[in-house]
This record gives structure tokens, C-alpha cells and sequence, in this order.
């Protein structure tokens, strides 16, 4: 059987003018259907003056306002929501900048449309019906596990719903089922190669081909890395629960950058203090449009992070344009085992818990995975002279923040005036991972 | 009763205590005993001294967080066993012991030795109705 390259060929490998044209078809309709479902951004278009009229094409998109984290904590939890909730069927959720989690709501259309998208990730991946896919990415409100499942369904793939963590049981599902295509985090797949190597397997016993690895940043350094242990191609993936969940955009065999799945999603680079739009292969923020969603169709999203877009034809075949790997923020939202967090969601925490808001984040990596230390200053009325009360602090505040987070730091109370203040802004991370190359 | 408990939160790095010392040594304070308890990130140094109040006050100037409390301090005969005895008497008697250090004895055959559990007054109530002299401040 001659495996196949592409999950739809017709639209992956469409001419890039056919591309654009539907696009500005769809941006169209969705401006439409976004104006007369959405009051709130309905009012944010009557403020800049633009009506669903103004907008004829993609031509036309720079006319539309943006839509922010912060728009999103305003209507929480339901008020970008562009169709009746009785014709929803899922929600996904990610944190929020102020602990407010951002509800991403789906019609089954929304659900179609995304696993599509990674499925054709996977495709690009080099799997087919005959692959064993093993998703170790979390399963739940975190996009990652239910969508690479979702793509791996549509392809036809045999699903391994793994969820992370449990690495024994992961090695023997890997093993006893020979699966052929990994999906996690960079980060547990690195920490799998160490396992599986420890256990005796080699690259070549291994039975992995290939794997998809997104949610967080990594280097090429990783890449080669994990590449080597596993005795796979490493390909990354990019999505963002706001738009829809892994499968924006994807790498294909070329390994040099990630397609947009364009026919759904449009991709803007604008200039993160002006908002202006940027020439193509310039450095700015990058702001997607969702062209044809209908539950939770964000316009002019921006993403905050910060990227390069190409149109250089790819030699895959893919007409579709190309991203970076993101190179930074443009907030001081930090990843931390896959996790989005703000320092602003640990200060909620630390006001609620009576500890003053100085504090600092210590982000390192250790046996490839972060490490995640906050220290906070104890005030004095808190004080008590025994060790174990001051453990027990610590440990109660250590579990409010895993409530709030997702992820559990390890709490390191100091006594007060020890944690350096700096004039201005105040240094509130330290970040000694090398994530970007 | 009981005697004053001089606490102070400090970070676990070098020159800390060197730290706390010297602002107690400005202040004029004489130390009479002193026990760390530490972990990986933080100490806290438990001290006794002749003006508690003053010492506290020094430090707070400092910066430092120290708190006072009172606990309780004895006297047991200076004899292998001595002490065994009276934590029999506590534990007999459900008492959980959170740390004890021993003070500097002025009176020969005797040793003094300060300790907090997790209740005071029961605590001195049974040392006291079993002989055990407990010490006040003017014994320091």
C-alpha cells in the first residue's frame, strides 16, 4: 500500500491564490456570524467603526478590532460564545492571566474541523491507517490529549489514550503494542527516551518512527536529542486553546517550520506595541483569525507570542504558510511542564493566603523537566518558632498554588526582606532554562 | 510562668546567625542559650536571654522577624537519667514534645533545660506535682 502524504491534498496543496480567495470567503461569513452572535464584539466594532460590511476579504482584516486574554476574562465564562449552548458539545479550558480559566466551547463542526487538522498533522508525521498512536498527552480540559486523539480517530490510526504520566505503563504499552507515533510534550519524551534507555532499549528497539511533540518550547539541541534516544523524527506542533487546540500549525518532513492550516485559521504578524500589521518575514506578535468556527470563533486573537511567518514554497508539497518556532512572549506568561502560568495567577494566590505579594519564580530543568521553585516571604505576624509549622505553611500554600495552576511549585518561605526588590518593575522570574536557540 | 523565648526566622546561608548575633551583641543582650533548627531554605534560632524585650526590639530595627514566647524551663538532679524520667512522666501522660535544648546551669548538680510541647500549662502542671522545680526568669 503506497502511504499517503497528505490528509487532504486538495486543500494542503491548494494554490496559494485559491487559498487566499477562500479565505477572504470564509473571513466574510465569520464576521457575519461573529457580529450578529457576539454583542461584545459586536460593541467592539461599533466603537472602531467597522461594520460586517467593511470587511469583503482578508484585505480588509487589519479594520477589525483585536481581541485580548483580557477580553477573555471579561466575558468569562460565556459571552464569546457565537451559538446557542445547547448546540455545543465540548468545552476545552487554559488558564487565565488572573487565575480566571478561558472556556473554549465547541460545536461538533469545531470538534470535526480540529481533529482534521491533526490529522493532518499526524499524516505529515508519516502516519497512516496501520500506525499505533500513542498519546501521552494529558487527557481533560488540556487541548493536547483530545485532540492529537481526536486526529489519530480520522487518520484511523489505533489510539493508545494514554494521558501522561505512569512512564512504566507507558513503556510497556509502548513496547507490548509496538506503537509507531508518540505524541507528548518534548519534555516527557525526553524523559521516556531516558527511561526506555535505562530499561535496556535502544534506538534501534524502540519501536517509534516518529513523534509529535508541541505545548511547550524546546531547542534544536532537544530536538536532535530526543531524536537520537528514540530513534525517531521529531516533529513540533502548535495550537493554542483559544483558536482551537494542537493542529494550528504543524511540521511537515522538511522539519522547517510549522504549516498554518490556513483554509480555517489566518495568520497576522503585527507590531506587539502598535498593533500595526507587519510586512511578511518580520518579527512581531502573531494574531489568528478562526474563518470558519462557529462556537467560539475569536477574531484578531493575539497570541502573544512572538514569530515569523514565511511564504517560501515548501519542498512537501504544502502550499499552506509556514511559522516559526515562537522566539518569546510578548507578556510574562511563562510554560512550565506544558502549563501556561502568570505570575499574576501566583500573586492572587499569595494575597488570598495573607503573604505579601514580593516573591520570586525560579524556573530551571532538571533530568528534562522544569523545575518550578517560588520563594515567598513570610510575614513576621506568621511567624512561629517551630520548623514544623513553617513546613506546614509552606506545604498549604504549595497546594493552593496546584490548585490554582494546574502545577505544583515547591514553596520556599524566606524571612521578610530577603527576596531582592528592584527599582521599577519588580524581577519576579528567573528563568534558567534555555528554551529558544 | 515559664521564661521568655526569644525566635528568629533567618534564611539557611552563610553568616546568619553571624548576623543575628552581632545585632544582639550591639544591643547590649547576654545570650544564656541558643538552639538552631534548620532545614534546607530556612533556620529558626531559639535564644534565651537576659532582656528578651530588648532583643526583640533590636531585631525588629534590623529587619529580622523574631517573636517571643513563653515556654517552660526546669530543673532535674544532674544524675544519668535524670531527664529520662521526667520525659517518662510527659509522654505517660500524652505531652508531645515539639523541641528541647538544655540551658546553662548556674547551680551545681542540677540541669536546666527549656523545652515547648504542644501544651504548656498541662505540661507544668505535671512536672510541678511530680517535685520538678520549674525555673522562672530570675533563675537566668
Amino acid at each position: 500500500m503506497v502511504k499517503r502524504k497528505y490528509y487532504q491534498e486538495e486543500i494542503e496543496t491548494m494554490p496559494v491564490e485559491q487559498i487566499k480567495k477562500l479565505q477572504s470567503e470564509k473571513l466574510v461569513k465569520q464576521v457575519k456570524h461573529v457580529y450578529k452572535n457576539v454583542p461584545y464584539y459586536r460593541d467592539l466594532m461599533d466603537k472602531k467603526g467597522v461594520t460586517p460590511d467593511d470587511i469583503h476579504g482578508i484585505e480588509d482584516l487589519y479594520k477589525l478590532p483585536f481581541i485580548e486574554k483580557s477580553d477573555l476574562r471579561e466575558t468569562y465564562p460565556t459571552g464569546m460564545l457565537a451559538v446557542p449552548l445547547e448546540d455545543c458539545v465540548r468545552i476545552q479550558s487554559t488558564s487565565g492571566t488572573t487565575g480566571r480559566r478561558v472556556i473554549a466551547y465547541y460545536t461538533q463542526h469545531d470538534i470535526d474541523l480540529w481533529d482534521e487538522c491533526c490529522a493532518r498533522a499526524l499524516v505529515a508525521a508519516g502516519a497512516d491507517k496501520e500506525d499505533v498512536v500513542q498519546v501521552s498527552y494529558g487527557y481533560g480540559l488540556f487541548t493536547g490529549g483530545p485532540g492529537l486523539n481526536g486526529g489519530s480517530h480520522k487518520v484511523g490510526c489505533l489510539t493508545l489514550p494514554m494521558s501522561s504520566g505512569n512512564t512504566e505503563r507507558q513503556i510497556q504499552f509502548m513496547t507490548d503494542l509496538k506503537a509507531t507515533v508518540l505524541c507528548c510534550t518534548p519534555s516527557y519524551a525526553a524523559y521516556l527516551g531516558e527511561s526506555l534507555k535505562e530499561q535496556g532499549y535502544t534506538a534501534e528497539t524502540i519501536p517509534l518512527k516518529a513523534g509529535i511533540f508541541g505545548a511547550e518550547p524546546w531547542t534544536q539541541e532537544m530536538r536532535e536529542n530526543i531524536q537520537n534516544t528514540l530513534g525517531i523524527k521529531a516533529y513540533d506542533i502548535y495550537g493554542l486553546t483559544e483558536i482551537s487546540g494542537p493542529g494550528v500549525s504543524f511540521e511537515c518532513s522538511e522539519q522547517g517550520g510549522m504549516h498554518i492550516n490556513e483554509d480555517h485559521f489566518l495568520a497576522e504578524i503585527i507590531n506587539p506595541d502598535t498593533g500595526e500589521p507587519l510586512p511578511e518575514g518580520e518579527k512581531g506578535e502573531l494574531v489568528f483569525t478562526c474563518l470558519d468556527k462557529e462556537a467560539f470563533p475569536l477574531l484578531r486573537y493575539r497570541t502573544r507570542d512572538i514569530c515569523v511567518l514565511s511564504r517560501k514554497p515548501c519542498s512537501c508539497g504544502r502550499t499552506h504558510i509556514r511559522m516559526a518556532k515562537p522566539m518569546g512572549r510578548s507578556d510574562d506568561m511563562m510554560i512550565i511542564r506544558g502549563v501556561n502560568v502568570f505570575p499574576s495567577q501566583i500573586e492572587a494566590v499569595l494575597l488570598k493566603e495573607g503573604f505579601s505579594e514580593n516573591y520570586l519564580i525560579k524556573l530551571g530543568r532538571e533530568n528534562n523537566n522544569d523545575t518550578f521553585d517560588v520563594y515567598v516571604e513570610l510575614p513576621p505576624e506568621q511567624f512561629d518558632d517551630s520548623v514544623k509549622n513553617v513546613t506546614a505553611k509552606e506545604k498549604s500554600l504549595a497546594a493552593a498554588l496546584r490548585t490554582m495552576l494546574g502545577i505544583g511549585p515547591a514553596v520556599h518561605l524566606v524571612p521578610p526582606k530577603t527576596i531582592q526588590r528592584s527599582e521599577g518593575k519588580a524581577k519576579r522570574v528567573i528563568d534558567e532554562r534555555k528554551l529558544h536557540d | 510562668m515559664g521564661i521568655r523565648q526569644l525566635s528568629v526566622f533567618v534564611e539557611n546561608k552563610k553568616g546568619s546567625l553571624h548576623e543575628i548575633t552581632d545585632v544582639l551583641a550591639k544591643a547590649g543582650v547576654d545570650l544564656r542559650s541558643m538552639c538552631v533548627a534548620d532545614t534546607s531554605d530556612f533556620g529558626i534560632v531559639r535564644i534565651i536571654a537576659n532582656d528578651p524585650q530588648k532583643a526583640k526590639a533590636a531585631l525588629d530595627a534590623s529587619g529580622h522577624t523574631a517573636n517571643i514566647r513563653e515556654i517552660t524551663a526546669f530543673a532535674v538532679p544532674d544524675v544519668p537519667g535524670g531527664l529520662a524520667k521526667v520525659l517518662s512522666l510527659l509522654e505517660g501522660r500524652g505531652v508531645n514534645i515539639e523541641y528541647m535544648y538544655a540551658l546553662i546551669t548556674s547551680e551545681a548538680g542540677k540541669a536546666y533545660t527549656v523545652m515547648r510541647t504542644d501544651d504548656t500549662e498541662f505540661t507544668e502542671e505535671i512536672l510541678r506535682s511530680n517535685g520538678i522545680e520549674i525555673l522562672d526568669e530570675s533563675h537566668i
